[in-house]
C-alpha cells in the first residue's frame, strides 16, 4: 500500500539517472520484484502512471520481473522454494527458514531515448 | 494518490513545541512526495522539476547541468532508443538516509526504537507509561508520526519529555528523511533513548528503514491471533513483539500461544513480551529490555565526531 512512495522513489532514480546517463525520455522500465517484497504489482502500475504524468517517464511501460522466493532450511541444510514468509519447509514441515531470495525491489534497466 | 489507502503526499509537517519550536515546518520533504501529488493534481511540472534539481544539488553536490541537447541527435526517422543499466535498489535513497541516521545515533550512543502497530493498539499509552518508568534513568526524546493532529506529541510532552510531531499528510508511514529532520529539531542528547512512534499501520512502515536499532511491533489482545500471518512483513522486520492490553485477556477470545506461534512462523528470531500499560503487569520486563538495548547502543558508541546524519535545523 506504500506503492505511491515506491513509485515516487522509482521516478526520482529515473530523473537522476537521466542527468547522469543523458536521456530525456524513458520508454520502458524493468523492475525485479521479489515475491516477498510487499509490493502489489497492480497498485504499483496504477501509482506509477499517476506519478510519471508530465515527466520524462510519462507513458513508460512498466515491466515487472517477479523473482521467486527461496529460503535456507536449517534442519534440512538446503535451499527450498517458498511462496510466503510463513510457509513451512516443503521437505520437513518446519519453520526454521532463513529467507535468501525474494525480497528484491530493484530497477534493473531502462529503454530510453 | 494511492487508491488503496490514500497514501500519497505533499503534506508532511514537522511540528515542534514551545517557544523554541513554535514555527511549523512545511517540508516539500520527501521531495518525491510533493512531486507526485502536484503532478497528479496541479500539473505544475516546471516548478516541480526545479524542485528536483534543487534537491539533487543538495544531496549530490550538483553533478548536474541538465543539458538534454547533448543527447542523441533529434534526427527524424533515426531511432535513438537504447537500453541503460540501472541495477539500483528502488528504496536506495531512503536506505541511504536511514544509514546516515544510524551513523548519527551510533556516534552518540542514542538508542532509537521504531514502534509500529495497527492504529489503536495502545502505542502512545504504553509510551507514556514507559517514560514514567525510565525517565529517572535515561534522557528520552520522542518522534510521533501520525497523518494528522499533534495530539500524541502533546500527550508525550505532558510527561515532561521533549517530543516532536511529524504529520505525514496523506503518507502512510514515516521515512528516514522525515526522521532526520525531526531529530535535527529535537536534538536528543548523547546516550539518550529516542522513541519513534510510527504511523499506525502494519503494512507500509515495514519497508522503510528509519535508522532505528530495533523495530518493536505492538499487538493488542483485542486484535486477532493471525495478524502476524496477515501482515508478515512487519512481524518479519521486528525484533520484538509486545502483546499489549493483557489485562483484557479474561474478556476476549485471544490465544496468546497461537499468536506467538504465528509470529515465529514469519520470524523465528522474534522475541515476545506480554504487558498491560493499564495495570503495569509486565512493564518491568519491557523496561529491562530497553535498558539492555540501551547498554548495547552506548557500548557500541564510536568516537563522537560530527556526523551529517540528521541535517542541521
Amino acid at each position: 500500500m506504500h506503492e505511491m512512495a515506491i513509485s515516487e522513489s522509482i521516478l526520482s532514480i529515473l530523473e537522476d539517472e537521466g542527468r547522469r546517463q543523458r536521456y530525456s525520455r524513458v520508454r520502458k522500465v524493468r523492475l525485479e520484484i521479489g515475491a516477498l517484497s510487499s509490493i502489489e504489482p497492480q497498485a504499483l502500475r496504477f501509482t506509477f502512471d499517476a506519478v510519471t504524468r508530465g515527466t520524462l517517464a510519462e507513458d513508460a511501460v512498466l515491466e515487472i520481473i517477479e523473482m521467486e522466493a527461496q529460503a535456507w532450511c536449517l534442519p534440512c541444510a538446503q535451499s527450498v522454494a517458498i511462496r510466503q514468509r510463513f510457509d513451512a519447509c516443503p521437505l520437513c514441515g518446519g519453520h526454521q527458514l532463513q529467507v535468501t531470495a525474494g525480497e528484491e525491489m530493484r530497477i534493473k534497466d531502462l529503454e530510453v531515448d | 494518490m494511492c487508491s488503496v489507502c490514500g497514501c500519497g503526499a505533499g503534506e508532511t509537517r514537522i511540528e515542534g513545541a514551545g517557544a523554541r519550536h513554535a514555527h511549523v515546518h512545511t517540508h516539500a520533504d520527501g521531495t518525491t512526495h510533493a512531486h507526485a501529488h502536484d503532478h497528479d493534481h496541479d500539473h505544475d511540472e516546471h516548478e516541480q522539476h526545479d524542485h528536483h534539481q534543487h534537491h539533487d544539488h543538495d544531496h549530490h553536490h550538483g553533478d548536474g547541468v541538465i543539458d538534454y541537447g547533448n543527447g542523441p541527435a533529434h534526427v527524424p526517422g533515426l531511432s535513438k532508443a537504447r537500453t541503460v543499466a540501472i541495477e539500483q535498489e528502488i528504496l536506495s535513497k531512503n536506505n541511504a538516509a536511514a544509514g546516515e541516521n544510524r551513523a548519527y545515533f551510533n556516534a552518540r550512543g542514542i538508542l532509537a526504537l521504531n514502534l509500529v502497530s495497527s492504529p489503536g493498539s495502545g502505542k502512545t499509552t504504553l509510551l507514556v507509561k514507559t517514560i514514567e518508568c525510565l525517565a529517572a534513568e535515561a534522557a528520552i526524546a520522542v518522534v510521533e508520526g501520525d497523518q494528522q493532529t499533534s495530539n500524541d506529541a502533546a500527550r508525550i510532552r505532558a510527561t515532561g519529555v521533549p517530543a516532536i510531531q511529524v504529520n505525514t499528510g496523506k503518507g502512510c508511514h514515516l521515512d528516514a528523511d522525515m526522521v532526520a529532520h525531526a531529530v535535527a529539531h529535537l536534538r536528543p542528547g548523547d546516550d539518550s533513548v529516542l522513541f519513534i512512534e510510527n504511523v499506525g499501520n502494519l503494512v507500509c512502515p515495514a519497508a522503510f528503514d528509519l535508522g532505528e536499532a530495533h523495530k518493536v511491533v505492538i499487538l493488542s489482545v483485542t486484535e486477532g491471533e493471525d495478524k502476524p500471518l496477515k501482515y508478515p512483513d512487519m512481524f518479519h522486520a521486528a525484533d520484538l513483539m509486545i502483546i499489549a492490553k493483557i489485562d483484557l485477556l479474561p474478556h476476549v477470545d485471544f490465544n496468546v500461544a497461537e499468536t506467538i506461534a504465528n509470529a515465529r512462523k514469519v520470524n523465528p528470531r522474534i522475541r515476545v513480551l506480554q504487558l498491560s500499560a493499564r495495570t503495569g503487569e509486565g512493564l518491568d520486563a519491557w523496561v529491562q529490555w530497553i535498558k539492555a538495548a540501551h547498554t548495547m547502543a552506548r557500548t557500541g558508541r564510536v568516537a563522537p565526531t560530527p556526523v551529517g546524519g540528521a541535517r542541521g535545523a
